[in-house]
C-alpha cells in the first residue's frame, strides 16, 4: 500500500536494444517519474554522469557543493513534494558523506533513493582507490540497500528500491552500482515497476475488531487526548484526521513532524508536544484518561521520562509500523495500518462529542503560557530582538503560505512554537536526528519540490556554518530561497542547557560568525543584517520581495532561553514555564 | 521480567548482507548472541536463522518485530527452550592409540551416544549431538584420555507441535499482496509463540 503519490510508470521503449547499465538506470528513473536529482560526480559514478549528459532535458540534475548537501536537498524535496528524493554520489568519500542524511531520513521516514557509484566488481574488497564497504556502512541507516555488480540487475533493483522507499513507512534506500555494471551493455525492452516483494509487507492488515475496541474506549472517555505525528502526513490522511477530530471533539496535540495537519487556529488544536512544546498538552498528557496516538512514535523528546508518562491513561496507538507498537509506551489497543484506512473506520464508530469542560483545561493552561512566555516572546518589551518576533512578523507577511525549513536548535523550537502553520508539508525540519546543517540544503530541495511556493530557511548561526557552501548551489541554480540567520552569537541550545544544568559553564559555545552578508554577496546573493526592531519588518519585506535568493541576518538576544521546557529526565507534567 | 534463553526463528530470503542487518539489531542494543545458525530451510530460496539470546520476553518481542521489519525477512517467531526441540553438534578429537588400548573409552562413548566420524593412526574424531550439558559431559569424560581438540556447532531448533513453515509460506505467497491477515494459526500452541 503506497503512502506516496504514485508516479507515472511507462516502459520507455518497446523495442529491445543494447544500452549501457547507466542508461538503463536513467530510463528507469524517468519511468518512476523522477524529474530532479541532487548529486555530485566522481570517478566511480562517471558512466552515469556521462549518460546523464544526454538526458539533460528530461532530468534536472542539481550540482550541490557537498554530498551531505545533496542528500539533505533530496530530503527537502521529498518532504515538500511528497515524492521520492533522488541523490547521486560517487564511491568512497562521496558515499560516506551521505551517511548523516541517510540516518536523518531513516529516523524521519523520508523516502529517498540514493545511487552511489562503486569500484569495478573485480576490485571489490581490495582497498581500491575510493572503495568503501558502502552496503555494510549504510545498513543500519537505510530501510533497504543493495549492491549491483551486473548491469542486468539494474532495472529490477531500481524498481524494488522505489517501491520500498515510498511504500508503507517510507524511508531511505541506497543502491551501490559497480562501475562495470554502469558501463556494460544489456538488452533493454522497458521498465517494469515493482508492486510486490514476497518478504515485504508495506502495511499490516487492519483488524476491524481493534478499531471497534478503540472506538469503545474513546466513547467511554471523559478526558481523551489525541497526539498526532508525521504518519498522518505520510498517509496523506489530513482530511480523514480532521473528520475524526471534529466528530469526536477530542483536543489534539502534535509532534514537530506532524505540524500543520490541523491548522494552528483550529479550536481542537491544543499545541505542540514535547520538550519545548506547549504547557497544556504536556501537563494534561498526565491527566487524560484515554491517549490516542496517531502516526507518532513516542520519541523521548515527546515523552520525557517514560516511567512517569501517561501512567493513568489507556493508550490507543494507530501506526503503520508494527514495531512501533509497545516500543516505548505500552498500548491498551493497537490499531495497525495506514491511518488513511483506519481513521475513517474509527470515525464511523465514535460518538459526536464536544468535551467542553476538558477543553477548557487546555485553554486555561494556554492563557497561563501566554502570560508567562508567549506574549514577551512575540511582543517583547526589552530592546533586544527575539527569535519569536521574527517568526511572528514572518507569519504576518507570508500568511502561512510559505514553506519554512528549519535547522536545529533554539530557532527551530521557536519556529515550531510560533509559526502559524495551516497545512502539512509547510514545515520541514530534522526531527529525530536533530541534524545541524540540514536547513540550507533542505530548503534548496524544498524549492525544487514546490517551485511555486516561497521557501524560507530559518537557521541559527551554528547550523548555517555547517553547510554554508550550499550558497554555491543557490548561486548556480538561480532559485529563490530566503535565508534568515538568527544570530545570537552562541550555539544557543547548548548554551541554554549549560546555563540551566551546568551552572553557566559556557564550554565552547561562543561561536564566531563571518560577515554573512558579505559571504552571501560573494555568492552573488543579496542580503542585509538587522539588529534593531524598527528595521526588522522592512527587512523581512525586502527579503520576500526580492526576486532571487536572499540572506537576512537578524541579530537577536544572546542569552534568550526557550520555554516552556521539560528538563531532561523529568516527566512531561514537570514542564517549566521559566 | 525474568531473563531466560529464547530461541528466535527467522525465515528469510537468501540475500547477501541480511546476516549483517540482523546482527546489527542485536549489537546496537548491546545484546550478546549466545548462538546463531543459518542455513537453507525446507523451502527453496528461504533461509532459516536460529538465534539464541538470554533476555527478557519483552526485549525479545521487540527485537523480533525489528527483525521482521527488515525487507527480506518473511516471518519471525520466538520460543522458550520448553517450546522447541533443540540440538547442538560437537566433534571431539582424541588420540587413537589410547582409544584402541582402553575399552573403557569406547564404552563411555557408547554411553554418551557418540560415533566415530574419522579413524586415523594418530587420532580419531567422534561426533555427538545433544543439549549443552550432554556435549559438555563428553568433554569431561574424554579429557583424561587426551582430548586434542573440540568444536561445537550453533544451536538448531525446531518448534514443537508445528506443521512446518512451508504451509505457512504457501499461504503467504498465495495471499500476497492481498489484505488477508496472516497469523500464526498453523501452530497448535498459539499463545506460546510470537505472531506479528
Amino acid at each position: 500500500m503506497s503512502t506516496q503519490a504514485q508516479p507515472v510508470l511507462e516502459a520507455t521503449t518497446a523495442e529491445t536494444r543494447e544500452i549501457s547499465g547507466a542508461e538503463v538506470l536513467l530510463r528507469g528513473l524517468l519511468a518512476e517519474g523522477v524529474d530532479t536529482i541532487f548529486g555530485y560526480p566522481g570517478g566511480a559514478i562517471l558512466p552515469i554522469y556521462d549518460a546523464l549528459y544526454d538526458f539533460k532535458e528530461e532530468l534536472n540534475h542539481v550540482l550541490v557543493r557537498h554530498e551531505q548537501g545533496g542528500i539533505h536537498a533530496g530530503q527537502g524535496y521529498a518532504r515538500a513534494s511528497g515524492k521520492v528524493g533522488v541523490v547521486f554520489a560517487t564511491s568512497g568519500p562521496g558515499a560516506t558523506n551521505l551517511i548523516t542524511g541517510l540516518a536523518d531520513a531513516q529516523i524521519d521516514s523520508t523516502p529517498l533513493v540514493c545511487i552511489t557509484g562503486q569500484v569495478f566488481a573485480h576490485l571489490l574488497g581490495s582497498d581500491a582507490f575510493q572503495e568503501t564497504d558502502v552496503i555494510n556502512i549504510t545498513a543500519p541507516v537505510t530501510k533497504w540497500n543493495y549492491q549491483i555488480t551486473e548491469a542486468s540487475e539494474i532495472p529490477g533493483i531500481l524498481a524494488k528500491a522505489f517501491y520500498i522507499a515510498r511504500s508503507g513507512r517510507p524511508g531511505p534506500v541506497l543502491i551501490d552500482i559497480t562501475k562495470n555494471a554502469q558501463l556494460d551493455k544489456i538488452p533493454f525492452a522497458g521498465y517494469e515497476p515493482c508492486t510486490h516483494i514476497r518478504s515485504y509487507r508495506p502495511a499490516p492488515v487492519v483488524r476491524p475488531q481493534a478499531v471497534t475496541q478503540a472506538a469503545d474506549l474513546i466513547n467511554q472517555a471523559q478526558r481523551p487526548l489525541v497526539l498526532w505525528g508525521q504518519g498522518v502526513v505520510l498517509g496523506a490522511a489530513e482530511r480523514e484526521f480532521r473528520a475524526f477530530i471534529e466528530k469526536s471533539g477530542i483536543p489534539a496535540a502534535w509532534t514537530i513532524l506532524g505540524a500543520g495537519v490541523l491548522p494552528a487556529d483550529h479550536p481542537l488544536n491544543v499545541g505542540m508536544l514535547g520538550m519545548h512544546g506547549n504547557y497544556g498538552p504536556n501537563v494534561l498528557t498526565n491527566e487524560c484518561d484515554v491517549l490516542i496516538a496517531i502516526g507518532m512514535r513516542f520519541d523521548d523528546r515527546v515523552t520525557g521520562r517514560l516511567d512517569k508518562y501517561a501512567r493513568q491513561a489507556q493508550v490507543i496507538h494507530l501506526d503503520i509500523d508494527p514495531s512501533e507498537i509497545d516500543k516505548n509506551v505500552a498500548t491498551t489497543v493497537a490499531v495497525w495500518g495506514d491511518c488513511k484506512q483506519t481513521l475513517p473506520m474509527l470515525t464511523r464508530q465514535v460518538a459526536e462529542r464536544t468535551h467542553t469542560a476538558w477543553r477548557q483545561r487546555f485553554a486555561e493552561f494556554q492563557a497561563e503560557e501566554v502570560d508567562v512566555v508567549i506574549r514577551e516572546a512575540l511582543f517583547p518589551t526589552s530592546a533586544e530582538l527575539t527569535m519569536g518576533e521574527v517568526v511572528q512578523q514572518l507569519n504576518e507577511l507570508t500568511q502561512g503560505e510559505a514553506i519554512l525549513v528549519t535547522d536545529v536548535g533554539q530557532h527551530q523550537m521557536v519556529t515550531c512554537r510560533y509559526a502559524r502553520l495551516n497545512e502539512s508539508r509547510r514545515h520541514i525540519t530534522s526531527g529525530g536526528l536533530g541534524t545541524m546543517g540540514f536547513a540550507l540544503p533542505a530548503a534548496i530541495g524544498a524549492k525544487f519540490g514546490q517551485p511555486e511556493r516561497t521557501v524560507v530557511a530559518i537557521i541559527g548561526d551554528g547550523g548555517v556554518q555547517m553547510t554554508i557552501q550550499e550558497l554555491g548551489t543557490l548561486m548556480q541554480t538561480g532559485i529563490a530561497v530566503k535565508i534568515i540567520v538568527l544570530n545570537n552569537q552562541f550555539l544557543g541550545m547548548v548554551r541554554q542547557w549549560q546555563e540551566l544544568f551546568s551552572e553557566r559553564r559556557y564550554s565552547f559555545v561562543d561561536i564566531q560568525s563571518p560577515d554573512y552578508v558579505t559571504v552571501a554577496r560573494g555568492y552573488r546573493i543579496e542580503g542585509q543584517s538587522v539588529s534593531d526592531r524598527a528595521a526588522l519588518g522592512p527587512a523581512l519585506q525586502a527579503m520576500l520581495a526580492h526576486p532571487g535568493s536572499y540572506m537576512l541576518e537578524v541579530m537577536v538576544a544572546q542569552e534568550q532561553n526557550i520555554f516552556p521546557m521539560v528538563p531532561q529526565g523529568c516527566s512531561v507534567s514537570e514542564i517549566r514555564l521559566k | 521480567m525474568e531473563r531466560q534463553e529464547f530461541n528466535i526463528t527467522a525465515y528469510t530470503e537468501n540475500h547477501i548482507g541480511l546476516l549483517n542487518r540482523i546482527a546489527i539489531i542485536f549489537s546496537r542494543r548491546k545484546i550478546n548472541i549466545e548462538s546463531l545458525n543459518t542455513s537453507p530451510s525446507e523451502i527453496e530460496g528461504i533461509h532459516r536463522f536460529n538465534i539464541v539470546i538470554n533476555e527478557t520476553e519483552e526485549v525479545v518481542r521487540k527485537i523480533c518485530r525489528q527483525i521482521e521489519k527488515q525487507v527480506e525477512v518473511l516471518k519471525v517467531y520466538y520460543n522458550t527452550n520448553d517450546e522447541v526441540i533443540w540440538q547442538e553438534m560437537a566433534l571431539y578429537k582424541v588420540p587413537t592409540d589410547i582409544i584402541a588400548e582402553r575399552a573403557l573409552v569406547e564404552r563411555l562413548l557408547r554411553e554418551n551416544g557418540a560415533r566415530a566420524v574419522v579413524i586415523r593412526k594418530d587420532y580419531t574424531v567422534f561426533e555427538t549431538t545433544g543439549h549443552r550439558q550432554e556435549t559438555d559431559n563428553l568433554i569431561r569424560v574424554l579429557e583424561p584420555f587426551g582430548l586434542i581438540e573440540f568444536v561445537r556447532s550453533a544451536r538448531i531448533a525446531i518448534i514443537k507441535a508445528s506443521d512446518g513453515f512451508h504451509l505457512k509460506l504457501n499461504e503467504f505467497e498465495e495471499t500476497q499482496p492481498s489484505d488477508e491477515v496472516i497469523e500464526n494459526e498453523y501452530l497448535n500452541d498459539r499463545d506460546g509463540v510470537f505472531a506479528m
